[in-house]
C-alpha cells in the first residue's frame, strides 16, 4: 500500500519532543540501582553461557588451552557414550514419574486442607516440613529407612504382610525409591496451592451451587481450571528441576549412580565428567544438549498452555 | 428416576438434614485420610530421632523397636566429635550469613530498579532476568568454576559468598512482586518533599517490605546450609568444609553407624526446623507471594 502523504498538522508536528531530563535522571538511576545485578548477569550468565558454549567444541582438561574438535564431543555422546543415554533415560523416567506424582498429591491435599477443618495450619506444617529438612540429612535418613534388612520401610511392609524389596540396592527399585523421597518433600508445592486455592472467589461456589453442582463437578469444572495457573507454574518448575536433580542421587550412591548405573542422572554424569575427569569441553557439550533440551520441553509446555491454563479476566 | 422426581418432592429441611449429614460425613473422612498421611509423613522424623538414641545393639534386632532402650545419648557427642562438628557449623553460619547479607542489600536495591523507576529498557531487563530463570546452573557451572579458579578462589569461601552480591533471579523477581504492591503515592508524595530515589528506597519502600525481606533473608539462609554442589565443587580442604559437605563425607566413612549418622542428621535439620517455628508465616507468605504471581 503507498504510503499516505503528510498532513498539515502532521507538518507542523514540532520534529520530535526532546528527551526530557527527566527520563535522563530516571534512566540513570534505573540502571544505577540494578547495576549489580547486570554486572551479575555478565559475569556470571552471559559470558558462562558463551563459554560453554565454545567449550563444547573443545576438548579441555583445564592444566593445557582447550583444543578445538568440532562437533567431536557431541558425537561421542549421542552415538558412543552408553552411560549419556543410560543418564538420559534415568533422568526422563524420574521427570515422567515424579512431576505428576508430585503435583497430584500437592494438589490433592492442598484440596483436602481446604475444606475449612480444624487444625488446617497443624496438618500443613506436617506436610510443610520435610520440604525444609537439607536434602543430605533427608538422604542419609532415608537411607536408613530403606535399608533393605533392618530399616523401616520394609518393616513396615512386612508387617502388612508383604515382602520387603531391597529399595535402594535393587536396580528396579531404586529409581522409585528416590521418587518416594522426593515425594516426602512436596510440602513446599502444596503450600502454594493451598494459597492458590483460598485465592478462588466463594461466588464462583455460589453460582455452582445454584446450578445444582455436586462437589466433584464443583471440583472439575471450578476448582482445577481456577488452579491451571498455579499447575502451570509448578510444571515449569518441576520440568527444570528435575532435569537438574543431583544431591539425593548424588549422596545415596556417593556419586556411582549404582545399582548398575539405575540412579545415574544427568546432572550426576555432568558433575563426573567435569570435576572427576575433568573433561570439561565433554561435560559443556552435556549441559548444552541439556539446555536444548529443557529448553525444547519447557517451549512445548508454553506453547500448549493456551489451551488448558486459565487466566481469570483474560478475553480470549 | 421415579425415585429422583420423589425426593424432589419431599419436604425442604430433609433433604437440607441429609446435606448436613453428608457434609459431616465428609469432614470426619477427610480427617481420616489427613491423619493417616501425616502420620505417615511425621514417620520419618520420629525415625530420625529414635534412631539417634538407641545403641547400637538395638539398630539391628528384629523386629523394630521404635522406643530406644536404654536411651543413648552418647550417639550425639560421639558424632560431633568424630567430624569437626562445630568448625563446620562456624564454616556454614559464615557463608550462610555472608549470602544473608549480600543477598538483601544488593537485591533489595536491583528489585527497586526493576519496580519503583520508569525507564526505558527497563522491561527488556526485566524480561532477561525471568528469562535467566529458565538456564539449567550446569550450562554455566562450568565456565564459572573456571573464572574463580583463575583468579585463585577456588578451595577458599570467597566463590561461595561473593557472588551473593551481583543477585539472583529468583529473588529478585519476588521482591519486585512485593514492591509493585507498594502504593505508588507514597514514592511521589516524598519525591514533592525533594527527596532522592536512594532515600525513597532506603526510608520508605525498605522499611515497608520487611516481610519480603525476611522472606528472602530466611530462603538464602535456608539454601546455603543445605547446598551440596557447591561446597562440593569449591571447597577441598577439609577445614572449610560446611555441615552438608561434611555430612556427606561422614556417610562415606561410616557407613554403617546409623545412631551417629541419624544424630549428626538431627542436628543438622533442628535448627531448620526451629527457625521454621519461629518465623512460620513468613516462610509460608515468601512461597506463595512468589508461586502465585507467577
Amino acid at each position: 500500500m503507498a504510503r499516505a502523504p503528510l498532513t498539515l498538522e502532521q507538518r507542523l508536528r514540532p520534529p520530535r519532543r526532546r528527551v526530557s531530563p527527566l527520563i535522563v535522571r530516571d534512566t540513570i538511576n534505573g540502571l544505577l540501582f540494578v547495576s549489580p545485578w547486570i554486572v551479575g548477569v555478565l559475569v556470571f550468565t552471559v559470558y558462562p553461557i558463551l563459554a560453554s558454549f565454545y567449550y563444547s567444541f573443545t576438548e579441555y582438561d583445564v592444566i593445557s588451552s582447550p583444543t578445538f574438535v568440532g562437533l567431536e564431543n557431541y558425537r561421542e555422546l549421542l552415538t558412543g557414550d552408553p552411560l549419556f543415554w543410560k543418564s538420559f533415560r534415568n533422568t526422563l523416567f524420574f521427570a515422567a514419574v515424579a512431576i505428576p506424582l508430585n503435583l497430584l498429591v500437592a494438589v490433592g491435599v492442598a484440596m483436602l486442607l481446604n475444606l475449612k477443618i480444624r487444625g488446617m495450619a497443624f496438618y500443613r506444617t506436617i506436610f510443610f516440613l520435610p520440604s525444609i529438612v537439607p536434602e543430605v540429612a533427608s538422604a542419609m535418613l532415608w537411607a536408613w529407612i530403606l535399608n533393605p534388612q533392618f530399616g523401616l520401610a520394609n518393616a513396615m511392609l512386612r508387617g502388612v504382610g508383604v515382602g520387603g524389596v531391597g529399595w535402594l540396592s535393587d536396580p528396579q527399585w531404586s529409581k522409585p525409591s528416590l521418587i518416594l523421597i522426593g515425594l516426602w518433600a512436596f510440602g513446599g508445592s502444596m503450600v502454594i496451592f493451598l494459597a492458590a486455592l483460598q485465592d478462588i472467589p466463594e461466588h464462583l461456589y455460589e453460582a455452582a451451587d445454584l446450578d445444582g453442582a455436586n462437589t466433584l463437578r464443583k471440583t472439575w469444572h471450578v476448582t482445577i481450571p481456577m488452579l491451571t495457573p498455579t499447575i502451570f507454574f509448578n510444571l515449569v518448575l518441576g520440568v527444570i528441576g528435575a532435569f537438574q536433580y543431583f544431591t539425593a542421587g548424588f549422596v545415596l550412591t556417593q556419586g556411582s549412580g549404582n545399582p548398575s548405573s539405575s540412579t545415574l542422572f544427568y546432572a550426576m554424569l555432568i558433575y563426573r565428567n567435569a570435576f572427576s575427569y575433568f573433561k570439561m569441553g565433554y561435560a559443556s557439550a552435556m549441559a548444552w544438549l541439556l539446555f536444548a533440551f529443557v529448553f525444547l520441553i519447557t517451549f512445548v509446555i508454553f506453547k500448549t498452555s493456551g489451551r488448558w491454563v486459565y487466566y481469570e479476566g483474560e478475553q480470549n | 428416576m421415579a425415585e429422583q422426581s420423589l425426593s424432589d418432592t419431599r419436604p425442604m429441611h430433609v433433604a437440607t438434614q441429609r446435606k448436613a449429614v453428608r457434609r459431616i460425613a465428609r469432614r470426619i473422612g477427610a480427617h481420616l485420610l489427613l491423619i493417616a498421611l501425616s502420620l505417615l509423613f511425621a514417620l520419618p522424623f520420629v525415625w530420625l530421632v529414635s534412631t539417634s538414641l538407641k545403641p547400637t545393639e538395638q539398630l539391628f534386632r528384629l523386629p523394630i523397636e521404635w522406643i530406644p532402650r536404654p536411651f543413648t545419648w552418647s550417639n550425639y557427642p560421639r558424632a560431633l566429635t568424630y567430624i569437626p562438628f562445630f568448625l563446620y557449623l562456624r564454616n556454614t553460619l559464615y557463608i550462610a550469613l555472608f549470602n544473608v547479607a549480600g543477598t538483601l542489600i544488593s537485591y533489595s536495591l536491583v528489585a527497586y530498579g526493576f519496580a519503583r523507576i520508569r525507564w526505558p529498557g527497563r522491561n527488556a531487563l526485566f524480561f532477561v532476568l525471568i528469562a535467566t530463570l529458565m538456564i539449567p546452573y550446569q550450562v554455566t557451572l562450568i565456565p564459572t568454576f573456571l573464572i574463580f579458579r583463575q583468579i585463585g578462589w577456588v578451595g577458599s569461601f570467597n566463590a561461595l559468598t561473593w557472588p551473593s552480591l551481583t543477585g539472583s533471579a529468583f529473588f529478585i523477581f519476588l521482591l519486585r512482586q512485593f514492591y509493585l504492591t507498594i502504593p505508588q503515592e507514597l514514592s511521589a508524595a516524598a519525591k514533592i518533599d525533594g527527596a532522592s530515589e536512594f532515600q525513597i528506597y532506603r526510608r520508605i519502600i525498605l522499611p515497608l517490605s520487611k516481610p519480603a525481606l525476611a522472606a528472602v533473608a530466611l530462603f538464602t539462609f535456608n539454601a546455603n546450609w543445605n547446598d551440596l554442589l557447591g561446597p562440593l565443587i569449591y571447597l577441598n580442604d577439609e577445614s572449610h568444609y560446611t555441615l552438608a559437605l561434611g555430612l556427606y563425607g561422614f556417610l562415606s566413612r561410616v557407613r554403617t553407624e546409623w545412631g551417629m549418622l541419624m544424630a549428626a542428621s538431627t542436628v543438622m535439620v533442628l535448627p531448620i526446623i526451629v527457625l521454621f517455628f519461629l518465623t512460620q508465616r513468613t516462610f509460608i507468605q515468601g512461597i506463595t507471594l512468589t508461586g502465585i504471581k507467577g
